[in-house]
């Protein structure tokens, strides 16, 4: 009925559209700019001195290669699940009801959404980088490696943005998701490879920690960014991704349209 | 004989224990501009929104532009143009911005979303805020915007629910100019409206609604004639000149006056304006009676409800002229 062409010319049309909305309130930058920024020298100078990383910190065996990897994938997931407050706040005002009063791919809505918060992740991650390298990340996994590391973050943002898609329609207010946010996701970067090596976690919560999709796409970019080969966690990290992406995906369209057509 | 534009049979649709249409019928004919008149909660809002795909009915068909709503959603939206009682606009965009957008998701091509932009801005007196963030709009630009971006694709039907409710006189007067423009150029309308006075002005027909049915069809006119016309009413200074005033009434108007002593009141119905307001000031003065207050008032829509359903509408608008 719609064609493909249409749905990405819709697609651009919202992203466009988002993308203005940046450009008029900067501060929507702030999450993906600033807290990143501040997460990576608090973390390398405040616990860096503190935690003794060994292999897992690369050649250097330093924490701020160990911690890199963590903030990577701790911003680009929450800016990936912040996608929903920033639908909740969308479908609270009333443009949401001409977009589907008009002609238009309904899901270019979604995807639109989706796609200027993936950007939105590339850009902390490019940030994120210049300042780890300023306070010694040394990423010594060529060019290649790196790529597919970036990769596998963004991939894995994308699919939490969908997961914040099917959270946004859920939620009555963006205040409030923002609050189940943050109760949600902190325990999961926390309780995660992210910052500190899980082998000093008690036996019960390191079980967990090992196997949550979170250590695992760290894992997998921290091995990949430093060249080193300690996990082998790239390929159950994309199936991780790509098993959320293909639950959160339609659970996401479904429960828009619900909400919409009420 | 010209062709509905708009068809609704047996439109049902509760939200949990409200039944907020209950068996809606009514058409719409090409080029002509049907208004729903009722309180809030009468179901003129669901029925909107039904209509232009927003909401599914529980039962009941609709066609807009001959196009089944339930069936070819996507075909209808392409016919319609929606603009309601709160703008649906970007307010971070600019006016400019908000209608070439609406207008490329309409499948107008870049270039002339941008011309058609540039035109409805000057006719609808934006071009000065075109530029301008809607942010900073007034309530009567928000509207027009609104109303400009359902007409970015000159759809052959537009809806409009509540157009005029919150704005100051002077909007509600420029928006009824805009809209009755648009049914002079060949677009069939159906807007929504708690205002008499607003549907008397603009409307072809007219649909009172109440409890998500259609209590009473027909023109301004013939609801009127229902509803017992327009009264000439006297305020008199003191309660002796009632009497008095009411036997000038009687003779002037058409059947019993109505006496309402607390408000030393007194009103009659009357056919016609026709000399009736100097006649009776010339005799109530010969009659010695002194006045207040003197003129004619129009039924208000509690009037209309209250002579429809015997009961007084929720909602009492307040109308005066």
């Amino acid at each position: 009925m719609i064609g493909l062409g249409w749905w990405l010319r819709d697609s651009w049309e919202m992203v466009r559209r988002n993308l203005i909305h940046i450009k008029r309130t900067p501060e929507l930058l702030l999450d993906v700019t600033l807290s990143p920024i501040m997460f990576v020298l608090l973390f390398s100078f405040v616990f860096g001195g503190a935690i003794s990383v060994g292999s897992e910190g690369g050649q250097d065996a330093s924490y701020i290669n160990f911690l890199m990897a963590g903030i990577f994938v701790q911003t680009v997931a929450f800016a990936g699940i912040y996608t929903g407050v920033l639908l909740a706040n969308d479908l609270q005002k009333g443009m949401i009801d001409r977009f589907r009063s008009l002609p238009m791919s309904q899901s270019s809505v979604l995807t639109g959404r989706t796609l200027t918060d993936l950007m939105r992740a590339t850009l902390a991650i490019a940030i994120m980088w210049v300042v780890g390298m300023l306070v010694g990340f040394r990423p010594e996994g060529g060019i290649g490696g790196n790529l597919a590391a970036v990769a596998i973050m963004l991939l894995f943002g994308f699919a939490l943005s969908w997961v914040g898609v099917a959270a946004g329609a859920l939620v009555r207010t963006p205040e409030a998701l923002q609050g189940i946010i943050f109760a949600a996701v902190f325990p999961l970067t926390f309780v995660s490879s992210a910052f500190v090596p899980t082998d000093t976690m008690p036996g019960w919560m390191r079980i967990f920690a090992e196997n949550q999709p979170m250590t695992l796409v760290v894992n997998a970019v921290r091995d990949l960014t430093l060249g080193t080969n300690l996990y082998a966690a790239e390929l159950p990290s994309v199936i991780w991704s790509v098993a959320i992406l293909v639950v959160s995906f339609p659970l996401g369209l479904w429960l828009y349209n619900r909400r919409t057509t009420q | 004989m010209t062709r509905a534009m708009i068809e609704a049979v047996g439109l049902h649709k509760s939200f949990g224990e409200t039944h907020a249409l209950a068996g809606l019928d009514f058409d719409v004919k090409e080029g002509t501009i049907l208004c729903m008149l009722g309180p809030n909660g009468a179901g003129k809002t669901t029925a909107v929104r039904i209509l232009t795909t927003l909401t599914r009915p529980d039962s009941g068909s609709a066609t807009v532009a001959g196009i089944d709503v339930l069936r070819h959603p996507a075909e209808v939206r392409a016919k319609i143009g929606v603009a309601g009682q709160y703008a649906a606009l970007d307010e971070i965009l600019t006016g400019r911005e908000n209608l070439q957008m609406v207008g490329r998701l309409y499948r107008v091509d870049a270039a002339a979303a941008k011309k058609r932009a540039d035109d409805l801005l000057a006719h609808f007196e934006l071009t000065d805020a075109a530029d301008r963030t809607v942010k900073t709009y007034s309530g009567g630009m928000r509207r027009r915007l609104d109303l400009g971006a359902a007409l970015m694709a000159q759809p052959p039907v537009i809806f409009l629910d509540e157009p005029t409710t919150g704005l100051d006189p002077k909007g509600r007067l420029s928006m009824w100019d805009l809209i009755a423009d648009l049914a002079r150029g060949g677009t069939t309308v159906l807007m929504t409206t708690q205002y008499l006075e607003e549907a008397d002005r603009l409307a072809d027909d007219i649909a009172v609604i109440d409890h998500g049915r259609v209590i009473a069809r027909g023109t301004a006119d013939e609801l009127k004639r229902q509803v017992g016309g327009e009264r000439l009413e006297v305020i008199v200074s003191d309660t002796p000149g009632l009497a008095a005033a009411r036997r000038v009434l009687e003779a002037l108007g058409e059947g019993p006056a109505r006496v309402d002593e607390d408000d030393r009141r007194v009103s009659v119905a009357v056919a016609s304006h026709d000399g009736v307001l100097t006649r009776a000031i010339r005799e109530l003065d010969s009659a010695g009676v002194h006045v207040d207050d003197i003129g004619f008032r129009r039924p208000t829509l509690d009037e209309v409800f209250l002579s429809l359903t015997g009961r007084p509408a929720e909602e009492t608008p307040e109308i005066t002229q």
